[in-house]
């Protein structure tokens, strides 16, 4: 993975001792809160509803096994002994001190991580495909390109200050599992029938209040383009994104308003400008960040036997064949294979990690992984490169820790934001509901049976939990004090994205999990064979569901 | 009667208070600190300002809360979480346990 | 306003005049976009040094054909979070290559001098109680810089990548 240079390390430690400055004048009462705000957001500190909260950034998602140490060992010192991962592959503290940040970033510095920008209305953390590297179908590793882009967009003095934040992500797979069509700009890696690798971009994404799908504003850019071209959009997004409304300040109010083509007649015009300027990224810098990310030393197909999934110890034990047939991927290299780490067993809360458990993670990583974890966007983790003869030893300590549900991507891997019982932005807890949810589908014969079903719920409108792209989401809100949930259906992340939509009026707290049962028990009836919860519900669309949601009203007696 | 108590983030941790009439800034609402007339309200709202001038707590405002013999108890949902603590972590509970009173 | 320029508090050699008050007869004059615009003829006349204001909804294109005649152009930051001005100078040094005075006026922090000075800016008018100390503090904060900028700041990307002996 990454290892930062000498000017990469200067420039974290020079942030840190920066931000301990601005921290020691807030403390000393020389600047107000007003004033310290745009400040600590622009480092990842907000205020929560119960303390301070620092969301660490952790690039594209990838961690080594003494970074997770090390916020293992934070959590423990400077919090409650434990983090929540986040939908953009970060890690949330929910409750450190103001006085003691500076010491925390400090340490995190120590092992090259930081939260630069994880707030504010810039550039946020750079998200990629957490299998990049080992993923199958990859064409190139979306890591290299989003570490590029993660240097770039840090500090970046034009664009510190845009109309609002401003979220990339890169895929380097056609098979999209970073929700790039989600992000104010999107990144699929593409091969052009001559073998030129480049990049497609996407632009206006988003979910929030008005949730958007990312349309391409350049069907292919060589490589060496990227950074100049990524430049000359922010620059018009800079300059004619709306800074009168909040609410629309979104590039992709900007995509909608004028409309993409003319966005990208005014996007190429100042990109060959400056196209062939000191941003053309050289050879050599590509290379030296491509070196960084070259494959870990797997062994030969002879030392580690390529078993197809599915086929390794199946026969010794059925929980075992679960887990390897809903939790496994197949990787790249013979012999290997891709492990998720599901965070959503019944009784945690979805993302959150302890520091014993950080701890055990990153002792498994350095035996079975290469001392390398990622987060996914799903709050799950990744072991990406394990012998497929150690998938049974590592099985059974993924059990001991309660990481073994072999639930990936089934009705109880839920995206959950924080909620009311975190967020100072909630009008509903959302935590809540996703355990009763779990606890509800807790039977995994009876998860596997329903098969693929993505659930996302978010506390409010600003869809951290990424509802609107759920197959079923939920949205928290509140009426008149009252926890109330919104249902979507329909909604998708991958290549072929959509946005949910709302079924109808929203459920009592107590009546939410019902519902949802009621959904699946629809699908259930309707479902051709074979046929995932999502492809059934767009072939039948939604009145099979109203109908059994909102049976009509007898009206014989009026 | 509604009855109000300001409350606030505390500057250096962040942490929730409460403003009490003779104690400043406590962890947990106090019956001192539930304004009772206007010239009480006024008081108030001067400690609460000046301790946010002065670098003490962030953003302060008042909440609307019963007084169950002495157990003041914040009326919203929000404010409750605020004052309890996460609902999912009852052992971080500030003040009495979750399970037996609810959110 | 106090004037910083290179780091320095200096004397102000301009005046702004408001659009409604009527220009002085001699002396360096900083005017609205509008006033240049309708009395740009009268304005050169004077003899004396003409510069002009840009709010942050105006762009470098606005005053791109005027810049020889420009002395000074201000850039409005009404709120610091207003990020428009960064684009603008930029664009001015650039892509016009304006080399005379890029002002910073309105909400400017010594938190984001460093940005500024590398997006072009020169001359900042400052809050009264900042001093020489806070822009030296400020500008020598950070001393690592990713991206090519209008200031000559050499990148990391072109530390990296030095051609040796070149
Ligand atoms: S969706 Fe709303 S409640 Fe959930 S984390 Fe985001 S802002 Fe907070």
């Amino acid at each position: 993975m990454y290892q930062y240079d000498e000017l990469d390390q200067r420039l974290v430690d020079e942030r840190v001792e920066q931000f301990r400055d601005q921290v020691a004048r807030r403390l000393a009462g020389e600047i107000t809160e007003d004033e310290f705000k745009p400040l600590r957001l622009m480092n990842g500190l907000y205020l929560q509803l119960h303390a301070y909260m620092l969301r660490i950034g952790i690039p594209y998602g990838m961690l080594s096994s003494v970074q997770l140490r090390k916020l293992a060992q934070i959590t423990r010192k400077y919090d409650r002994g434990y983090g929540h991962f986040t939908t953009r592959q970060c890690l949330q503290l929910n409750w450190p001190k103001l006085s003691e940040t500076p010491d925390i970033l400090a340490e995190l510095a120590e092992v090259q991580m930081h939260a630069i920008q994880t707030s504010g209305n810039s550039f946020r953390n750079v998200t990629a495909d957490q299998y990049a590297g080992a993923a199958t179908d990859e064409i190139e590793d979306s890591r290299i390109w989003a570490e590029i882009i993660r240097q770039w967009s840090t500090l970046h003095p034009e664009f510190s200050f845009l109309p609002r934040k401003f979220k990339i992500a890169v895929t380097g797979s056609p098979h999209d599992r970073a929700a790039v069509r989600f992000h104010d700009i999107g990144i699929v890696i593409h091969k052009a029938p001559d073998g030129e690798v480049g990049f497609e971009i996407l632009v206006g994404g988003g979910l929030g209040r008005t949730p958007m799908i990312g349309q391409t504003i350049r069907a292919f850019l060589p490589k060496k383009h990227l950074l100049s071209y990524l430049e000359a959009l922010l620059r018009i997004y800079n300059l004619m994104g709306r800074r009168d409304n909040k609410y629309k300040a979104r590039i992709k109010i900007l995509v909608f308003e004028l409309g993409i083509e003319e966005l990208q007649t005014l996007v190429e015009d100042e990109w060959n400008r400056n196209k062939d300027g000191p941003l053309a990224l050289p050879q050599a810098e590509i290379d030296r960040i491509t070196r960084q990310f070259s494959a870990p030393p797997w062994q030969t197909p002879a030392s580690a036997p390529n078993q197809p999934v599915g086929a390794v110890h199946a026969f010794e034990n059925p929980a075992f064949e679960d887990w390897e047939r809903v939790n496994v991927a197949e990787h790249k290299q013979p012999g290997y294979a891709i492990v998720n780490l599901s965070l959503k067993a019944l009784d945690r809360v979805p993302g959150d990690l302890t520091a014993a458990e950080m701890d055990a993670v990153a002792d498994l990583a350095d035996r079975f992984s290469f001392g390398e974890i990622r987060a996914s966007h799903e709050q799950n983790l990744v072991f990406a490169h394990v012998r497929q003869d150690d998938l049974l030893p590592l099985w059974r300590s993924l059990g001991v820790l309660g990481l073994s549900t072999p639930n990936l991507n089934m009705i109880s891997d839920i995206i959950c934001c924080p909620g009311l019982d975190y967020c100072a932005l909630a009008s509903a807890r959302s935590i809540p509901v996703a355990q009763r949810i779990s606890m509800r589908f807790q039977d995994i014969k009876r998860q596997h049976n329903i098969g693929e079903l993505r659930l996302k719920i978010s506390g409010c409108v600003n869809a951290c939990g990424h509802h609107h792209a759920g197959h079923i989401g939920i949205l928290g809100v509140d009426r008149q004090g009252e926890e109330f949930y919104q249902i979507t259906l329909g909604g998708n992340a991958g290549e072929n994205a959509s946005i949910g939509k709302i079924i109808g009026p929203a459920f009592a707290s107590a009546d939410v999990v019902d519902a949802v049962e009621a959904i699946v028990a629809t699908y259930l009836a309707i479902r051709e064979v074979g046929e995932t919860f999502l492809e059934a519900y767009r072939r039948v669309g939604a009145a099979p569901f109203k109908q059994r949601l909102y049976p009509e009203p007898n009206h014989a007696v009026a | 009667m509604t009855l109000l108590v300001y409350t606030a983030n505390r500057v250096s941790d962040g942490v929730v208070v409460f403003l009490a009439e003779d104690d400043g800034w406590l962890e947990i609402p106090r019956p001192s600190g539930v304004i009772r007339g206007a010239d009480m309200e006024m008081r108030m709202k001067a400690v609460a300002e000046a301790a946010e001038e002065a670098a003490i707590v962030v953003s302060p405002y008042p909440i609307e809360v019963t007084d169950e013999g002495g157990e003041i108890r914040p009326v919203s949902l929000r404010e409750r979480i605020r004052a309890y603590g996460p609902s999912i972590h009852p052992e971080f509970a500030k003040q009495w346990p979750i399970a037996d009173k609810g959110y | 306003m106090p004037l910083l320029k290179d780091g320095k508090r200096v004397a102000d050699p301009w005046v702004h005049v408001a659009d409604e008050v009527a220009v002085p007869a001699t002396g360096a004059v900083i005017v609205g976009l509008k006033r240049w615009r309708h009395e740009r003829a009268s304005l050169l006349k004077r003899g004396d040094p003409v510069g002009v204001r840009l709010k942050s909804m105006h762009t470098a294109s606005d005053v791109a054909d005027d810049l020889d005649h420009l002395g000074v152009v201000a850039l409005a930051l009404p709120v610091f979070t207003d990020g428009r001005a960064y684009t603008n100078a930029r664009r001015l040094r650039e892509r016009h290559g304006y080399r005379g005075e890029i002002r910073a006026i309105g909400n400017v922090l010594p938190d984001q001098y460093l940005f500024m000075l590398r997006c072009g800016f020169d001359a900042f008018e400052v809050r009264a109680g900042d001093t020489e100390k806070d822009w030296d503090k400020a500008v020598q904060a950070i001393s690592v810089f990713y991206q090519p900028a209008a200031d000559g700041r050499e990148s990391a990307l072109s530390l990296r990548h030095r051609t040796p002996g070149a």
